[in-house]
């Protein structure tokens, strides 16, 4: 049709792209070997800078050259003084931010932002932060921008309570920022700190920086993160900064526990945290003289662990008529722990409680049990109307544990089978953490009877935790579980004696290992089937009853007599 | 371009500029068509337009002064066989009615405490005189006082500040601006006759991307949505950040509001079963609270109490898909004023060869008898121009439009007001008001308030312009709520509220009314009618695709005009014919004269 306007084809504007890549690939080649020649030859000069800043400037994330540039402008700072150099880095900014452009995440370009910001002689903060403003309304999850950005606000030394108001802003306008909402909790302990003083506990040396926010200042934050949650249930972040609102008790550094048994002339020790026994300062001190010994961990497996033993040398404590005083020093902790053998017992120990110490709360705060109620209220509110919401069930759980794990136990066990089948993808996930839940509330249990028996049966268990907990227990019973293997951990259990594991899928029986009180193991109806699964059970010296009967192990030919041999102390064996 | 030089044939001629003419105009241009876009009048964009508030002045006496009468000619010695004359008429007949003008700002620069105010209302009425009168002076100076705005507007600007940092309309000794500070300040309005806003997704949006005419204007995002219940503004929470800031809502509102926003961007089974029942109903079974229907109903899906439940969630989708496409509301704004869009259309069309005469109509239509088809055209100065097809603004239809269909009116409100009527953290709000019908008025009442970030007010100042279906005048319809929600002389009880410094109250012919097409006109004439009282302009854009299409059924519509470096120029094409040549240059010509946007080039 006539009166049209002619436009290029396709064809043609391809091929004068092309040509026009090409062009520009030439200069870039021959610039980047021009640079490389001169870095090989030392040169610093400024004709260095400009071949850099033309390439850089194209592509901002070229490593080497940006080291070179550093290396030209340290140079350059021997040779002119500050006026000239305040002139050079400037100039210096001004391209950065035209790389930026090109790619506001280049770490290249931030990287060479901070080094050069701290390098300038009168450097302008103030720039800097507007800048990083800018990036950040353009893209609020910019982490490198968020890098810098705490960086030039550390440096500037800027006000504490602007900046919590610049986190209000970025998450008024969108609330999906786990920047904005880490960088609040890194703000609040130091702008609303938690005024009550806790008695100085000479076994708690924290950090110089309590990470307790004050009770106001908190109710503040559950309001606004509310907000978030009950307009999208979807969005993490929220969830992720409210657990973090909820869980700031700390747990103190103790020696939780210290057993001795005059019998095995042995000493096991458990910790509230693992540690590692040639690395930390550990001291033993009998009867006020201090005694060499060598600590080891439960199990070869592991360097760091929660309990630690050590055998006393022969003859030290195996007199029943005398009575022994036992210290345990942590010297790195400044904390200790008495024990007292009295005559004519076997065994002693000292610990707190599981009870005394709320041990397994620790993770939400208890800080006050009227604002945890309220906030499960309103957590409920909000599973009422979003009754498939996973992140509104599982704080429903964590809020209920903190307030009353044995009280909601149904419930939270009800709540774990919803989240199964609504999170499908993670329900062994929930299955491990119900059963950690669980074991817990059997740990509480056993610690209101204050008995030596631990037992949990038919409750699905896929795995064990808490094992440093059970130091002193005799007697387990896990029958009835989903139990694949007993871990290393379990070797922890170093007073038990009748250990009962029937109608599970064991076939790893790893941390049966050095027990020195276990008599009687009961293993029905798992999958053992070689006999070196059961080789562990050799290392435990007081072995004398076994039944394996319901596993494969017990279909192999010669099965008696290798087991004969492989555990000569077993007399009453059942296949 | 004189008129001595428009040569005799084109393929269309477009008489009229506005939006619906504009786009069949770029349109028809951007495929090859010969396009020859006339428009009688001095100003584009027909009742589309954006004036400066001097121009607004003279608008004001032209429509009540009238037109001027037109002198019958005889065009018969122009007529070949078989043929025979339709004569159209002028366009302002009608559309335009009850106009009146309410001035409160005083008349020169003064400090004006409270108290005076029942001295300005005493006048008030006389300005309606007054307001003509002194107006003619100004359009002669208006190019005087343009030179003098830069010094003069710099000391004003330093006056306004003063208000608007401290923000408080309770001041009670704050400068008031002044009539006289209105017209020197006039070239900073841009006011528009007609009160619309963008959907993002809308069908206006889409073409300007899709064409590439986006390329001529800016727009700014109507920052928040407001609405007016039970005499007070309340923020309507519509995005997420809104919601999740709102002070108003209870968390659980927020839940029940967030899930019924996200719930029903899909159509599910239990839509069908309210299909004949109204959106209100609907709403009420969703366990919304009474605060929440409220915003969904007049606020989000802006529909009445009986709209239908599937008209009501297809608003609500319409506007839910527009959220956050550029910001936090679904609305933009064309920066200077609605007029822009009409005429970034015409510029397209120019840029692809339309020629364009400002004051210069059509007078006749020549009509071929036996093929009832228009031939050819008549211009103003007798010139007898050939064309295919013909598309016009039913307003040049005149009487052949009124006689048959009850016209409908709508009752327009434009106010400059000293301050917004909700102050929040910025002055400078784009906010999109709704006030349900019931509240003060008969109608619905929709209300934008614009700040001078928008490039329609002069600093300090904010343009309201207020729309509704008509029931009475628009003063009669209007200026209740105006007492209401802002402080003019007639305000019962004093309050916080803005000033209102000057206001205009017409009512305008409502473009919805079914047009004039079939009624005796040739096949090949196309009637785009004039503005309607919607927010969107879906109306107009899908008029002027359906016209195109009639016109070329073959061709794309409005398909992306190719990049400049794209285009080959003289020379660099192998045979160019002698017909793209002119083209070619009409168009660059009329790129590079800038005479097609005086507003513009301020």
């Amino acid at each position: 049709m006539h009166g049209r306007v002619k436009v290029k084809t396709t064809a043609q504007q391809e091929e004068e792209k092309r040509k026009e890549r090409e062009k520009k690939l030439k200069i870039y080649v021959a610039a980047r070997d021009a640079c490389f020649s001169k870095r090989k030859e030392g040169v610093c000069d400024d004709e260095a800078l400009q071949l850099t800043q033309q390439l850089l400037s194209s592509n901002p994330d070229f490593a080497t050259l940006w080291n070179y540039r550093r290396e030209i402008l340290m140079h350059l700072e021997t040779v002119k003084d500050p006026d000239e150099m305040q002139k050079i880095y400037e100039a210096e900014l001004s391209f950065l931010e035209a790389c930026l452009k090109v790619n506001p995440k280049s770490y290249g370009s931030w990287h060479h932002r901070g080094w050069v910001s701290a390098r300038l002689p009168r450097p302008d903060w103030a720039r800097e932060l507007s800048l990083c403003d800018r990036c950040l309304s353009l893209d609020d999850r910019n982490f490198h921008c968020w890098d810098y950005r705490r960086m030039v606000v550390k440096v500037s030394g800027v006000p504490v309570d602007q900046e919590l108001e610049f986190s209000d802003r970025l998450i008024g306008s969108n609330f999906s920022n786990y920047s904005s909402w880490h960088y609040r909790s890194t703000l609040l302990p130091v702008l609303h700190p938690q005024t009550r003083q806790e008695p100085p506990h000479a076994s708690s040396p924290r950090g110089p920086q309590s990470h307790r926010v004050c009770e106001e200042q908190l109710l503040k934050e559950y309001e606004l993160v509310q907000n978030a949650f009950f307009t999208d249930p979807n969005d993490q972040s929220a969830w992720f900064y409210y657990r973090w609102l909820l869980g700031r008790a700390e747990r103190e550094e103790t020696i939780s526990c210290v057993y001795v048994s005059r019998e095995d002339e042995r000493v096991a020790v458990a910790f509230s945290r693992p540690i590692n026994a040639r690395c930390v300062g550990l001291l033993l001190v009998l009867d006020g003289q201090p005694l060499r010994v060598e600590w080891r961990s439960v199990h070869p497996r592991f360097r760091h662990s929660p309990v630690l033993i050590c055998d006393l040398p022969p003859g030290t404590i195996n007199d029943v008529t005398n009575e022994h005083n036992l210290t345990v020093h942590w010297t790195g902790n400044h904390t200790h722990r008495d024990c007292a053998l009295y005559t004519g017992r076997v065994e002693s120990w000292c610990r707190d409680t599981a009870t005394d110490q709320e041990l397994f709360r620790s993770e939400l705060s208890v800080e006050k049990t009227s604002v945890l109620q309220s906030e499960l209220q309103s957590v409920k509110q909000l599973q009422e109307l979003e009754p498939l919401n996973k992140w509104c069930l599982l704080t429903i759980i964590l809020l209920m544990r903190a307030l009353d794990p044995l009280g909601y136990e149904k419930e939270t066990l009800a709540h774990f089978q919803t989240l199964k089948e609504v999170d499908s993808m993670r329900s062994e996930y929930y299955s491990d953490l119900c059963c950690k839940f669980m074991i817990e509330n059997t740990i509480l249990k056993m610690e209101y009877a204050e008995v030596r028996v631990f037992s949990i049966t038919d409750r699905n268990l896929t795995s064990l935790c808490h094992l440093d907990q059970l130091l002193l227990v005799t007697h387990i019973n896990l029958s009835s579980n989903r139990l694949q293997r007993l871990p290393p951990q379990f070797a922890m259990l170093q007073c038990l004696e009748v250990l009962e594991a029937d109608n599970n899928f064991l076939e790893n029986l790893e941390g049966v290992y050095h027990l020195p009180r276990l008599q009687e193991v009961s293993l029905k109806n798992n999958k053992i089937s070689t006999l070196t699964d059961l080789q562990p059970l050799a290392s435990c010296p007081e072995l004398k009853r076994l039944d394996l009967r319901g596993n494969p192990v017990t279909q192999a030919a010669s099965v008696e007599s290798d087991l004969a041999e492989l555990l000569p102390s077993v007399t009453d064996l059942l296949l | 371009m004189a008129a001595e030089d428009l040569p005799s044939e084109f393929d269309v001629v477009i008489l009229g500029t506005g939006l619906a003419e504009s786009v069949v105009a770029a349109a028809c241009s951007r495929v090859g068509q010969r396009v020859l876009h006339l428009d009688r009048r001095s100003y584009y964009a027909a009742n589309w337009a954006s004036f400066t508030f001097n121009a607004l002045l003279t608008w004001i006496q032209e429509q009540q002064e009238g037109p001027q009468p037109e002198q019958g000619k005889d065009w018969s010695s122009l007529l070949n066989d078989g043929e025979e004359l339709i004569h159209l008429s002028n366009p302002d007949l009608d559309s335009i009615t009850n106009i009146q003008v309410v001035s409160y700002a005083s008349e020169e620069d003064e400090e004006v405490p409270d108290t005076a105010k029942e001295e300005t209302s005493a006048n008030s009425q006389l300005e309606v005189e007054s307001a003509g009168s002194r107006e003619e002076k100004s359009a002669e100076e208006e190019s005087a006082e343009a030179e003098g705005t830069n010094t003069k507007g710099e000391e004003t600007e330093v006056d306004q500040s003063h208000p608007g940092a401290s923000s408080g309309p309770s001041e009670p000794t704050r400068k008031k601006i002044s009539y006289a500070q209105l017209v020197k300040e006039g070239r900073r309005f841009n006011i528009d006759l007609v009160s619309k806003l963008l959907f993002s997704r809308g069908s206006l949006v889409d073409l300007l991307i899709r064409s590439n005419v986006s390329r001529y204007t800016e727009f700014k995002n109507v920052t928040r949505i407001l609405t007016y219940r039970h005499g007070n503004l309340q923020q309507v929470p519509c995005s997420r950040a809104d919601v999740f800031a709102s002070r108003q809502l209870s968390v659980v509102e927020k839940r029940k509001l967030m899930r019924f926003l996200t719930s029903c961007i899909e159509e599910t089974e239990m839509d069908h079963a309210y299909s004949s029942q109204p959106y209100s109903k609907y709403l009420q079974d969703q366990q919304l609270g009474e605060n929440l229907q409220h915003f969904l109903l007049h606020s989000i899906a802006m529909v009445t109490e009986d709209t239908p439940t599937e008209a009501g969630l297809a608003s609500t989708r319409h506007f839910l898909r527009s959220l956050g496409r550029y910001g936090n509301s679904p609305f933009l704004f064309p920066v200077y004023g609605l007029g822009e869009i009409p005429q970034c259309f015409c510029r397209m069309s120019a840029v692809f060869g339309g020629i364009y005469c400002l004051r210069h109509s059509v007078s006749c239509l020549i009509v071929d008898r036996d093929a009832n088809r228009c031939k050819a055209v008549i211009d103003s100065r007798g010139q007898r121009i050939s064309c295919s097809h013909f598309v016009v603004e039913d307003g040049y239809l005149g009487s052949r439009s009124s006689v048959t269909t009850p016209t409908r009116l709508l009752s327009r409100a434009i106010l400059i007001t000293d301050s917004s009527v909700l102050p929040g953290d910025s002055e400078q709000q784009v906010s999109m008001v709704t006030i349900p019908p019931g509240e003060v008025c008969q109608s619905a009442v929709k209300m934008v308030e614009l700040c001078s970030s928008t490039m329609t007010c002069m600093p300090g100042t904010y343009l309201v312009h207020l729309t509704c279906q008509s029931v009475g005048s628009a003063f009669e319809d209007l200026s209740q709520l105006v007492t209401k929600m802002f402080q003019t002389p007639e305000s019962q009880e004093p309050g916080g509220r803005p000033t209102v410094l000057w206001s205009l109250y017409f009512n305008m012919a409502d473009g919805s009314v079914p047009g004039v097409e079939g009624q005796g006109l040739p096949s090949n004439v196309h009637v785009c009618s004039g503005p309607e009282g919607s927010l969107d302009h879906e109306h107009s854009i899908k008029q002027a695709e359906l016209i195109f299409q009639r016109i070329l059924p073959e061709e794309e519509f409005c398909p992306p005009a190719p990049n400049p470096e794209d285009i080959i120029y003289d020379g660099e094409s192998p045979t160019p014919s002698a017909e793209e040549d002119s083209g070619k240059e009409a168009g660059q010509q009329e790129e590079s004269g800038g005479d097609l946007n005086p507003q513009l080039d301020e």
